[in-house]
């Protein structure tokens, strides 16, 4: 990573210096007390999922979604690990970048939070009552799933777009074919059961070659569209930093789903090939795995009105709705503007012919001029993404120049300019990509922390800065170190979640099939060399607690916590097994270790998580014989 | 590590297990304190219960919530983890019984004879997710092994 132009965004005064003095008093939450909101933050290449309090800014919690856990066991234990299955075969860590959270009527419902897996492509659910992944959908026809997973106003879909154009279907091509149409694009609607938050795939829409960057789906009057940006429409292969800078404008994708939805029930959409896992997480019961094969792919030839381009200079990356659905703010990494959009001047305009400059594979394109609503002039160099207080203001984060820029819908008036240590990607408001933003915390979100932290070697911690965003003007309140890279972020107000929370799984309702409730079912089972120990925990002892197996078994450890009591997980932990961290097992919960026998001997098992004054004597051994 | 806490503050009481409950002083110096609850219904949300004859399908519920939720930890003959249960009926009034199995935490961070239980078995007895008329089964079933 190279930092561009420090100087730039710490023009305004160096360091904190401009810290209002009370900040720390803002932003302290008292032993005992707790934050007024939730941050859930990807975690870029760490594939995992970080959750802070706000204001304190103190970590909670990491949640494991794409990439294995040995914290937990999660990907490893015969629970979890079909969770990771893909057509690649087991795929045990991605690239995550992107949290939508569901929403009802525009708003934030605290029910589930999503995320995109970028280098394999997928999109995870994420349940927001126990804070764990319970469904990962795989997605065919795509190579690289970025512009993902954005939800339409009532979760009815999330939208997924490919990063990185391929052949679709897939072939060996001479490369520099993608500059003659060869390469495709898609773009997925994956439909959301109301209820249960099942993910299914419904259709993909094949698109121009063109590399599709970011999402957001409209609001209110714009409902039914969602706007994707694309960089390089010069279908650049060689060099891309350079030729897929060419062009002085991109696009935004218009799309409208609800058209096409029409077009797919009208038997326009045809049979097309792909093959995807769709891998479920039932409630306390092993996670289901399922290889689909095929989807329905419209062309958008057969279906008129499903589609225009905007062009929108330039590189585009974030295209971001304001919460009254009217404005699409275009973020364009490469201008020199900040172009916006009209949601009424595109219907105005979006089947005239005088409005249109060219076609693209039957998608008419719009003249800029035609669709936009403003432009913010010269705000600041490289603005990437925008979120909206619900007051008339919308904040753009800048690349470049490492700062946040205050701005006026309507107005296109630059307000403030916010110094960001240093190169900030994306930004979030709390609820600031739905309809009712609750417009008091800002955080941005950083890839670059020089001389901000103590130096611990070469690589130093990537950082979000949180401002207060509910007076007049803007201020700073603190700087945190994070995990991994914090990509993209959701904020939901604490009480929307904190009263949910699952405490248990109830042991009555544990449908696990190797589940015993009750010690007395306490076994050990042999069938032929496969050995299932049926074992129970609960402080501060295990069920068998002296177990017998001959060198070479299979032994399966299904370990029931029978604990029901809030915040008494168990742990188990086998010395020397070599494809197995530790489990952490929450009450009422069964979780299975397998191994396999070593040479003989003896072994010890234990618990990890301290759970009693006799937690260091929840300890066993297992006698491995010749 | 998560000995001491406060569930008070997470909502709903729900109840709990394992009863822990016998303890008998067998002539040694009483602890002024516990000497002073006996009689006591401990903390919890049982005020009164009206014992009746014993109510066999109650105990034979009773019996099975046991087994799964407080058996791990009780025996009736010999302390485990918890105390032996024989004659805990004896010894404890009803809505004790029930308050310990429903509330736990509290009983044993406030109420003396809980207190004078944690002290000897060093183990805080669990919430296990019993409901209130559980409790009142598992109370029906520890009456009949009394009986016996
Ligand atoms: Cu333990």
């Amino acid at each position: 990573m190279v930092l561009i132009s420090l100087g730039y965004g710490c023009k305004g005064g160096a360091a904190t210096a401009a810290l209002a003095s009370d900040a720390a008093k803002r932003v302290y939450v008292a032993p005992g007390e707790k934050d007024e909101v939730y941050a859930f933050l990807s975690g870029g290449f760490s594939g995992q999922m970080s959750v802070y309090g706000i204001p304190s800014t103190r970590l909670f919690k990491i949640i494991p979604v794409f990439s294995v856990f040995p914290e937990n066991g999660y990907g490893y234990d015969e629970e979890t690990k079909n969770m990771l299955r893909t057509t690649h075969g087991y795929v045990p860590w991605d690239d995550s970048h992107h949290i939508e959270a569901s929403m009802t009527d525009g708003k934030q419902d605290g029910r589930w939070l999503f995320l995109n897996a970028n280098n394999t492509p997928r999109l995870a659910r994420i349940d927001l009552r126990s804070f764990e992944t319970k469904e990962i959908i795989e997605i065919p026809n795509s190579a690289g799933n970025h512009a993902s997973p954005f939800a339409t106003e009532n979760t009815e879909y999330l939208m997924a777009a490919t990063r990185f154009s391929v052949p679709i279907p897939q072939a060996s091509v001479p490369i520099e074919n993608f500059s003659k149409g060869d390469f495709k694009g898609t773009v997925t609607m994956v439909k959301v059961d109301p209820k249960s938050g099942r993910l299914s795939l419904e259709l993909q829409i094949l698109v121009p070659g063109f590399d599709y960057d970011l999402s957001h789906c409209g609001k209110g009057k714009s409902h039914d569209w969602c706007f994707f940006t694309s960089y390089n429409s010069e279908q650049a292969y060689k060099m891309i930093e350079v030729g897929a800078s060419k062009n002085d404008k991109d696009y935004i994708l218009a799309f409208n789903w609800v058209r096409a939805k029409q077009c797919l029930d009208q038997g326009k959409a045809s049979n097309f090939g792909g093959e995807y896992y769709r891998n479920y997480l039932p409630e306390n019961q092993p996670a289901i795995s399922e290889k689909l094969s095929g989807v329905k792919m419209l062309q958008p030839k057969d279906c008129p009105g499903v589609m225009y381009y905007m062009p929108t200079p330039k590189s585009p990356h974030g295209t971001d709705v304001d919460p009254t659905g009217e404005y699409i703010v275009g973020g364009g990494k490469l201008a020199t503007v900040i172009p916006v959009h009209s949601f009424s001047k595109l219907m105005d305009v979006k089947d005239k012919p005088e409005h249109r400059s060219g076609m693209i594979m039957d998608i008419p394109i719009l003249k800029y001029e035609s669709t936009l609503a403003g432009e913010v002039k010269k705000p600041c160099l490289g603005p990437l993404h925008t979120e909206f207080d619900g007051k008339g203001y919308a904040y753009t984060s800048c690349f470049v120049s490492s700062e946040v820029v205050k701005w006026e819908l309507g107005t296109w008036e630059v307000e403030q300019h916010l110094p960001a240590y240093y190169s900030v990607g994306h930004l979030s408001i709390v609820g600031g990509s739905s309809k009712d933003p609750y417009g008091k915390y800002l955080i941005a979100l950083n890839k670059i922390t020089k001389d901000r932290y103590l130096p611990v070697g070469m690589e130093l911690p990537q950082s979000a800065q949180l401002y207060d965003i509910s007076g007049g003007k803007a201020e700073l309140l603190s700087d945190f170190p994070t995990v991994g890279e914090p990509h993209y972020s959701q904020m939901i107000p604490a009480k929307l979640l904190m009263d949910k929370a699952a405490k248990i799984y109830p042991l009555e309702e544990n449908k696990h099939p190797y589940a015993i409730k009750n010690e007395k079912d306490a076994r050990v089972v042999r069938e032929g060399n496969t050995v299932r120990v049926y074992m129970t925990q609960i402080r501060s002892h295990f069920k068998p607690d002296t177990i017998e197996v001959r060198s070479g078994d299979t032994v399966f450890f299904h370990v029931t916590n029978l604990e029901q009591d809030f915040d008494i997980p168990h742990g188990f932990a086998v010395g020397g097994a070599p494809e197995m961290p530790n489990l952490l097992i929450m009450p009422g919960q069964t979780r299975t270790f397998k191994w396999k026998a070593p040479k003989p001997g003896i072994y010890p098992f234990y618990c990890t998580d301290f759970c009693s004054a006799l937690h260091q004597e929840m300890q066993q051994y297992i006698r491995v014989l010749p | 590590m998560k000995i001491i806490k406060n569930i008070i503050k997470f909502g709903k009481i729900t109840p709990v297990l394992l009863g822990l409950i016998a303890f008998s002083f067998c002539g040694k110096e009483k602890p002024a304190e516990a000497e002073s609850s006996v009689g006591s219904k401990g903390i919890g949300p049982i005020t009164s219960v009206t014992l009746g004859a014993l109510d066999e399908g109650m105990a034979q519920k009773g019996k099975q919530n046991f087994e799964t939720k407080c058996s791990a930890c009780h025996k009736f003959e010999e302390k485990v983890v918890g105390p032996a249960l024989k004659g805990v009926t004896e010894r404890r009034t009803p809505e004790w019984i029930m308050n310990m199995i429903l509330n736990p935490m509290e009983m044993t961070q406030k109420d003396p004879i809980a207190q004078e239980l944690l002290a000897e078995h060093l183990t805080q007895m669990t919430f296990q997710n019993v409901q209130e008329s559980e409790a009142r089964e598992i109370l029906e079933y520890l009456r009949k092994m009394d009986k016996k």
